[in-house]
């Protein structure tokens, strides 16, 4: 790869091409996953959602092109500012917010080839720069001026953060397995098999890492601001929370990001512990393009998950959102990297 | 204490917000997330009952009477038919007895549903507000085949019911209690029991008995308290003392009696005697008979004035009707349910989180129709 990219010229032009394929497949994830997201709200609440019977623009066979025609609108709708609104900030916040969710999906191995930079600390990294999306979103609470945004942003950053901890520390004990912060390295290090059946993936390999999978994957729900923990927008008391001034395409841009950090978020945990692009039968199917295929449908069932969680349960409140974070799932990240230590002492 | 001193930060919920239930404006007093004070502003819905009233015939103000609890419009203009009867001395055949009740009760339980689902909603649960507007939609279905509107019905009138009940009507609403009834359980596992559904609700919002009836909160609110105060049994009207019905009364299953879980469990168990109600006077419905009794042409009750009230499905609601013998009434007044269950919102939110206050607004089950009148 260095010899690749020797002249700047080159390194432009590569860095461009990897930029740009990412920002379409982001804007593809979020269309693709808001349409699925309503399709599967609709089958949970007994509706069928959309199906393209509007006039005007048709929204294609069974709705399919509805959330097309939804960017379109958001594209062309107007660009509000409010006159109180610290114009500056207001407009950067949804980019600060975006980029953090951009630069994470560079470091994720789609399979064994396809990953945009190849960091030899690349969970370190994601886990870094996905907390950059706090700063995004303090700056839009606190720059609309309006005091349901200033709620939600506060609100965001201290859930954010709370999460973040727990998350870190069930990723450390991942790491302790598999030696390595390299995600590659972390995905190459659950091949094979347990007793012969059982793929060896993080998840499977002891029952600390078990619990771990858990906890991250409810830190990482709490980190998208999921229900039901997404009381940072929760629509029934902040009204929209820190986007609650943002329309159009500024507004589009929250949305894209929220999405594209779902994935980000589902597509740690698969890597950290179900064997990312590895096949759950080892040794059959196990080609760079069914390895693509495995990335994704395990975290289209990840997102899947989430999307159940939203549908059905109610949402928490601030401070019992807290406790969830500081007393249950820290003290049992925390017993899980003692444990891990424990089995890799005595298992090997 | 500490050397950074804080502001008080003044907050308004509504007139145009997503959990205040129509357009109630509510003047909080929040430091960071606490709550310390509320200050209901009302008035947004104000259609001047009282006044129109006095300016149209008694016949003419059963559609008025609907639109104020548009949420239950059955039983509010059920209250206010029975008060002018009482006044003329006029008995109803049993037949419209019965569909009278039948009505009242199915609007009940559509009117509980609304309630349950939006105190629901409020709390972050989407999909049981839709199940319950599911079923609800099966009331308003029953509800146009009898009287052609799904929302106000203008169907009790003085002396008797705007139409018979149409051919099939006692099937269809056997079919939709029996489809019904194993459908509320289905409810309570989604929400009712679910594990952060009660962790919002128990022990939130308490509303001691004392207070509740200090301030005259009345309906499914006083009996969450578990004060066992039911106008259908206490000072039975229409036919209702001919039905076996319970009173269910908060017991602080979850946390202590009165919070929002046990006012939300009053409901849940009130749709389950509704349905009992509507079962047993389906049963004993005369099938043949006159649904008008012969009365004046004009309506006009003799000179005096009477209090009357009924059980709606927010509570203790009369009617306080002053005739002067002229076909049109001297004085209207409604005394409101969810009026007074408003007034109690800041005495017991105080101290609250902001996400609580909405819970606790959700579980008083305010309408804004019947509130600005």
């Amino acid at each position: 790869m260095n010899g690749l990219f020797e002249s700047g010229f080159m390194l432009i032009v590569g860095l461009t091409i990897a930029g740009l394929v990412i920002f379409g497949l982001m804007a593809a994830i979020a269309i693709i996953a808001v349409y699925i997201e309503r399709k599967v709200s609709a089958f949970m609440q007994d509706r069928i959602g959309p199906m393209g019977q509007g006039a005007g623009l048709h929204a294609g066979k069974w709705g399919l092109l509805q959330t097309v025609a939804d960017s379109l609108k958001l594209l062309l709708k107007e660009d509000i500012i409010p006159k109180a609104a610290d114009r500056k900030l207001f407009i950067l916040a949804p980019y600060i917010i975006f980029i953090a969710a951009f630069i994470a999906i560079a470091a994720l191995p789609f399979n064994q080839v396809l990953i945009a930079v190849n960091l030899n600390i690349g969970v370190f990294y994601i886990l870094a720069v996905s907390s950059l999306g706090i700063i995004g979103l303090i700056l839009a609470g606190w720059a609309s001026d309006n005091k349901w945004s200033l709620y939600g942003g506060m609100r965001s950053a201290a859930q954010i953060i709370s999460y973040e901890i727990p998350a870190a520390l069930s990723i450390v004990s991942v790491i302790m397995l598999t030696g390595t912060l390299s995600m590659q390295g972390i995905i190459q290090s659950q091949a094979g098999t347990i007793l012969g059946f059982i793929p060896n993936w993080t998840i499977f390999n002891n029952p600390f890492s078990f619990i771990a999978f858990f906890v991250f994957f409810i830190a990482g729900v709490a980190e998208t601001n999921r229900t039901p923990f997404d009381i940072p927008e929760a629509e029934s008391e902040l009204v929209a929370g820190f986007h609650t001034e943002y329309s159009g395409m500024r507004w589009a841009f929250f949305f894209l990001s929220e999405y594209a950090n779902m994935f980000v978020v589902c597509g740690v945990t698969v890597t950290a512990f179900l064997g990312g692009w590895l096949s759950p039968i080892s040794g059959v199917m196990d080609s760079p393009t069914w390895g693509l295929f495995w990335f994704m449908s395990k975290i289209g069932v990840l997102i899947f998950i989430m999307m159940w969680f939203r549908w059905t349960f109610p949402r928490l409140r601030v401070d019992q959102l807290m406790n969830v974070s500081w007393k249950y799932l820290l003290p049992i990240a925390l017993f899980n990297i003692f444990g891990v230590g424990l089995w890799i002492l005595l298992v090997g | 204490m500490s050397i950074i001193r804080g502001e008080e930060m003044v907050l308004n919920i509504g007139p145009q917000h997503p959990s205040t239930h129509g357009v109630l404006r509510l003047k909080v007093k929040t430091d960071g997330e606490i709550v310390s004070e509320i200050t209901p502003v009302i008035g947004y819905l104000h259609r001047c009952f009282e006044k129109h009233c006095e300016n149209i015939t008694y016949e003419q103000v059963i559609p008025y009477t609907d639109r104020c609890d548009y949420i239950a419009a059955m039983n509010n203009s059920f209250g206010y038919v029975i008060a002018i009867e009482e006044m003329m001395d006029i008995h109803v055949p049993e037949r419209v007895e019965y569909i009278r009740v039948i009505m009242a009760e199915l609007n009940r339980i559509a009117s509980h549903l609304l309630a349950l689902g939006t105190n629901g909603l409020d709390i972050g649960a989407f999909t049981p507000f839709l199940y319950m507007f599911r079923d609800r939609e099966y009331i308003l279905d029953l509800f146009e085949t009898v009287c052609g509107a799904r929302l106000l019905y203008n169907y009790m009138w003085v002396g008797g019911l705007s139409h018979d009940l149409p051919v099939g009507f006692v099937e269809a609403a056997y079919k939709f209690l029996d489809n019904f009834e194993p459908q509320i359980d289905e409810y309570n596992n989604l929400l009712m029991y679910n594990k952060i559904f009660v962790e919002r609700t128990a022990d939130v919002g308490v509303l001691p008995a004392d207070v509740a009836i200090n301030y005259g909160v009345s309906g499914p609110n006083l009996r969450g308290s578990g004060v066992k105060w039911d106008l259908r049994k206490n000072e039975p009207y229409s036919i209702y003392d001919r039905f076996e019905f319970d009173i269910p009364v908060g017991e602080g299953i979850m946390g202590s009696v009165g919070d929002c879980w046990d006012r939300y469990w009053v409901r849940i168990q009130e749709m389950r005697e509704s349905v009992k109600i509507v079962r047993q006077a389906l049963k004993q419905l005369p099938s043949e008979g006159d649904i008008h009794e012969a009365i004046p042409r004009k309506i006009r009750p003799p000179k005096g004035s009477i209090y009357k009230r009924t059980e709606s499905p927010r509570g203790d609601l009369g009617y306080y009707i002053v005739s002067d013998g002229k076909p049109k009434p001297f004085r209207v007044k409604m005394r409101s349910p969810a009026f007074t269950a408003m007034s109690v919102l800041d005495e017991i939110s105080r101290g609250w989180m902001l996400s609580d206050v909405l819970a606790i607004l959700g579980s008083l089950d305010i309408v804004l129709g019947e509130i600005d009148r």
